[in-house]
């Protein structure tokens, strides 16, 4: 069975807003939510700020990122995984996503404003690299 | 002692330090880890000889980050 994310129009609308009010750079958030096997609700989503505040890379705000943490727990959610927006490149994993993607269990959701249309899709990187795309339902 | 690793409760010998404590949780990637204790963050230089107190309140942080290509 495929894995599959359950993401609320709301909780997307709000990702979307969060990447356009960022641009020209990227921006990045946190998903909380349940897990019902191979099911992935995002119940919540955290929107973080870019400290590096460049269109070409993103770190968490690291304070930002225990608050949303705690906000979790105390939710009864864990981490669904994060997302960060590609502004002028495709919705697809870096390099350096790759890289710096330390556990397979999450969700990495890319936001890409490349073209018109806005293209969001969520993508699992194994330990070796290896990027599977997971289906998104906006709902 | 009793300290709070991530949310639950366990119970360690006086005098453990940060960087044990990671090996002792199997923190995976710890380079890539942020600790807190009671919500403060801790400097890694500090990790081999920062000790816990009965009651600390720790969370690890995985450095979150990317980019485009």
């Amino acid at each position: 069975m495929a894995i599959k994310i359950r993401l609320h129009s709301s909780d997307y609308d709000k990702m979307l807003e969060h990447c356009r009010k960022g641009l020209p750079n990227e921006v990045c958030g946190l998903l909380g939510g349940v897990v019902n096997g191979e099911e992935k609700e995002v119940k919540k989503v955290y929107l973080l700020t870019n400290i590096d505040e460049s269109n070409e890379h993103f770190s968490m705000d690291p304070r930002e990122q225990l608050q949303a943490v705690k906000d979790m727990r105390a939710n009864g959610y864990v981490m669904i995984g994060n997302f960060h927006s590609h502004p002028e490149s495709p919705s697809r994993p870096s390099e350096e996503d790759k890289r710096l993607a330390y556990d397979p269990s999450i969700e990495y959701m890319i936001l890409s404003l490349a073209e018109e249309e806005p293209v969001l899709r969520s993508f699992g990187i194994s330990k070796e690299k290896e990027v599977s795309i997971h289906e998104i339902e906006i709902s | 002692m009793t300290i709070t690793v991530a949310g639950n409760k366990k119970e360690y010998e006086e005098g453990l330090t940060v960087a044990q404590l990671i090996e002792a949780e199997n923190v995976e990637s710890p380079l890539y880890v942020t600790v807190t204790i009671n919500d403060e963050f801790a400097a890694r230089d500090d990790f081999e000889t920062l000790a816990l107190k009965d009651g600390d309140v720790v969370e690890f942080l995985y450095f979150m980050g990317g980019g485009a290509d």
